[in-house]
């Protein structure tokens, strides 16, 4: 009964959607602004609509509806409360439900805003959303009905929404219970993070559409939602990042990222999301790479798209291919038609999107913000290829071939470097016109000090090149992002007399954007420094030992105490070792690696032992025991130096980017005080 | 790559040549890569075929796992299973009924072409009977499959098609 509440509930928000979209255009087109807001306030109601439906999805799993297929494959009895919620994105349907609800969540916010001056953007961004909801809703009623339930007829068992002739209900006793891989706190978070993230940055590509549609062709359309920007590539970002965190906590492979297609389809978003960020900054400033900027926000849209349906459809092998679905030629119909009706509109706001000021200087901010681009444009590129080489290979020569992990680390790495010395230079080139001898002059003095780095780890014995250019380049970023720090503290100080921290403090405050860029900026590279030390320098060793004896890695001593084996909550049964850990000799800790096995889903897990500082991690997997055996246990370390780094810069990143998006003054005394001081280099 | 816009004669030819040259880069680095990292995709079936012609190759294949076939020796960390022809085209194990019922065909069906797979490392969780095993390494002279990685994937246990222990009420 609930479940039919859920289906008709679904049913009548695909049908406000679809009024939405239709009204949007009619009001646009009789000049009928009635119309418009009655289209308006239906995307408004869309959210509590599909908030109900989702709630009576939570209700169903919540209190065990075995009935229904989804809470059947998804749940059980055992699970605790917050699993069984949180399975609303464990399965296929359920996350695309979730999807839809996040969706109408961000329209009807978007609707909620003062829309005075930007009247006309209105009907389309409607229009945006509506279709986007209309193909996700479509998508779950045709093929991915969370609400289907179980018959039993004369024929045997079938799934479907409405009872069969001569059927009758039939209720599992229990669930299948969600993957217990999937049962792990950044697994619960990660892929809501990743769809907040995907979903958000539909919201400017709305706004960009109505650009498009309306001629409106400055830069409105991106002030509007520069900030919806910012949050959408803060949660994407997030998302990727909890995505190998579960991988290094949970897959017991001592990696955080196998540049696996699933991986990388949520990363091509992110790579063109990037690169969207950089180049607005440079329409804002300078009134260029317009066209360019509409076709970075319709790629993502797209690939946002592509993202969503790789991550749910598995369509390629990859560990996360646990669902196989007939929804595939849907999103390829839906992703092309998109792209082309976005850049069929692009090409003929062609000539109107011309760059107000022309580009001359090779080493001109804008010319690096390009450049800076072009990079991503080219490990964008080089995913792509990455992903659709079997396919093309298949079609081209009828034999599959597929690139791995050294293709892409191969292929990424020197542009990845290049990035990362775009970014050591690109703040010390000046807008307008540089040349190399003004931005030598500004840049050899931390240029000097950062070369530090590499001298010293060279002495420490390390010959690795790529370590030491890595390095050399983690700290060039590192030193020239203080000294523009400092010189700016330093400026402002002089000027208004204040201490130097408190222009430091003030700096920021009035300059969010740009200081809010340089934590980020510094965080980046504090995750090159974990993503080097453990792509570089991860050392491994295996074994099997009996109680008291060890396995040595580096400079540490591994000792097997003991092992015991118990069974514990949610249907478990906790195979646990206990290993002593001596550092040149001296006990520094205990690690405990375990084996779950999962009664009901008859699946084991394997949690490592992890100790983790800032200079290296040591990560113990126990591989092996048998309780008769006498032998011992089989274990596998790994060394990893410097990861921590990475999620230390995580979380830098974050911060970096709620500076960078926090809300800025009242407009009118940031004029004021921007006059008083002008930051060097931030001249305009 | 879309060439970037860049008004007015004077400056235009050179950020030209710089996009070219980032662009042939990036192909450079694509191809290069590529030439050295392909790995290619073949069944247990064109294995046996090739035999001989693709011993040097990165290969990259599937197969369903035989359950008595999975020895392991927790000391070295030795593992050896034999897998069983499945086809390597998803549409075609859709069209005979899906991943988990042509993966078990495969391994109940004893005239099947079958590969035995050796591994060093820990055994994976998922290695069981009826496992798709997916295996990145090369074919020996001797015919056996040394896997460098192992993946594996256990369809039903995700997606069931018809619930196990129904019961009445």
């Amino acid at each position: 009964m609930i479940a039919n509440l859920g289906f008709g509930l679904l049913v009548v928000t695909f049908i406000t959607a679809i009024y939405g979209a239709v009204t949007a255009v009619y009001g646009d087109v009789k000049k009928d602004s009635r119309w418009v807001e009655s289209a308006r306030r239906a995307t408004i109601l869309s959210f509590p609509l599909a908030t109900l439906t989702v709630f009576v999805l939570l209700y169903l799993l919540a209190t065990n509806h075995f009935e229904v297929q989804y809470v059947y494959s998804v749940t059980s009895l055992s699970m605790p409360m917050y699993l069984k919620l949180t399975a609303l994105w464990g399965g296929q349907s359920g996350s695309l439900l979730f999807w839809a609800w996040l969706l109408s969540a961000f329209s009807s916010a978007v609707m909620l805003r003062k829309w005075d001056r930007d009247r006309e953007f209105l009907p389309w961004v409607i229009l945006v959303t509506a279709v986007t909801m209309i193909f996700f809703l479509s998508l779950i009623l045709l093929f991915e009905n969370p609400f289907i339930r179980w018959w039993q007829t004369l024929g045997g068992e079938v799934a479907a929404m409405f009872a069969p002739t001569q059927a009758t209900l039939l209720t599992p006793a229990d669930g299948m219970g969600l993957n217990p891989l999937l049962r792990h706190p950044g697994m619960i978070i990660h892929p809501p993070m990743l769809y907040l993230g995907f979903v958000a940055f539909i919201i400017p590509f709305a706004f960009a559409v109505a650009a498009l549609i309306t001629g409106r062709t400055d830069d409105r359309w991106i002030r509007i939602t520069r900030r919806w920007t910012l949050w959408a590539w803060l949660f994407l970002s997030l998302g990727l990042v909890l995505g190998g965190r579960w991988a290094y906590d949970v897959l017991g492979w001592g990696g955080y990222w196998g540049w696996d297609p699933v991986e990388i389809a949520a990363f091509m978003p992110w790579l063109t999301g990037t690169a969207f960020l950089h180049s607005v900054m440079i329409q804002e400033k300078r009134g260029m790479l317009k066209q360019w900027n509409m076709l970075l926000i319709i790629l993502t849209y797209d690939l946002v798209i592509f993202g969503t349906f790789l991550t749910r459809s598995g369509v390629l092998s990859s560990v996360h291919a646990f669902a196989q679905s007939a929804i595939g030629p849907m999103f390829f119909t839906f992703i092309g038609l998109t792209f082309a009706v976005s850049v069929g509109l692009l090409m003929h706001r062609w000539n109107e999107l011309k760059s107000e000021t022309p580009m001359t200087s090779m080493l001109s901010r804008e010319a690096l913000f390009l450049l800076n681009n072009l990079l991503f444009m080219g490990i964008l590129i080089v995913s792509f290829w990455g992903v659709i080489f079997p396919l093309i290979s298949e079609l081209a020569t009828g034999q599959k071939v597929t690139v791995g992990p050294p293709f892409y680390e191969r292929a990424t790495a020197p542009l990845f470097g290049a990035l990362m010395f775009l970014m050591a230079v690109a703040p010390l080139a000046a807008w307008g016109h540089s040349t190399i001898k003004t931005l030598g002059k500004a840049i050899w003095k931390p240029g000097v000090v950062a070369l530090i780095a590499p001298i010293a780890i060279f002495f420490l014995g390390v010959r690795n090149i790529v370590a030491l250019i890595g390095f050399t380049l983690v700290a060039l970023v590192i030193c020239v992002t203080l000294y523009e720090i400092w010189r700016g503290s330093m400026a402002r100080s002089k000027k208004l007399e204040e201490n130097f921290f408190v222009s430091t403090w003030r700096l920021f405050g009035r300059n969010r954007r740009r200081y809010g860029g340089y934590i980020i900026h510094i965080s980046m590279v504090f995750m090159a420094i974990g993503i080097l030390g453990i792509e570089i320098f991860q050392t491994q060793t295996q074994g099997t030992i009996p109680q008291g004896s060890s396995l040595e890695l580096a400079n540490y001593e591994i000792t097997f105490d003991s092992v015991a084996q118990f069974d514990t909550t949610g249907g478990r049964n906790v195979t646990r070792a206990v290993m002593s850990i001596y550092k040149d000799g001296n006990y520094i800790g205990q690690v405990f690696p375990r084996r779950d096995y999962y009664y009901e889903s008859q699946q084991p897990m394997t949690i490592p032992g992890l100790r983790s500082t800032m200079l290296d991690d040591l990560y113990v997997i126990l591989v092996d025991w048998q309780p008769i055996s006498t032998i011992g246990a089989t274990f596998k370390v790994y060394h990893n130096p410097l990861v921590n780094w990475l999620w230390v810069g995580s979380i830098l990143f974050i911060f970096g980017t709620l500076v960078a998006a926090w809300p800025e003054k009242d407009p009118a005394t940031l004029r004021a005080t921007a006059k008083l001081v002008q930051a060097p280099g931030a001249a305009n | 790559m879309e060439q970037s816009p860049t008004p007015q004669k004077p400056g235009r030819i050179k950020f030209i040549l710089g996009g070219l040259l980032i662009l042939a880069a990036v192909v450079y680095l694509i191809v290069s890569s590529t030439q050295g990292n392909a790995e290619y995709f073949m069944t247990v079936e064109e294995l046996k075929a090739k035999g001989s012609t693709v011993i040097d190759r990165n290969l990259r294949a599937s197969g369903a796992v035989v359950g008595d076939t999975i020895q392991y020796d927790p000391q070295t960390l030795n593992l050896s299973f034999t897998v069983a022809n499945v086809p390597g085209d998803n549409n075609e194990i859709e069209a005979q009924g899906g991943l988990a019922l042509v993966l078990h065909e495969a391994v109940v069906d004893s005239t099947r072409a079958r590969m035995q797979v050796i591994y060093n490392g820990p055994m994976p969780d998922l290695l069981r009977d009826e496992a798709q095993a997916i295996m990145t390494g090369h074919l020996g002279e001797d015919g056996i499959f040394y896997a460098d990685e192992l993946l594996l994937k256990c369809p039903t246990k995700y997606e069931p098609a018809i619930p196990s222990q129904s019961s009445g009420n």
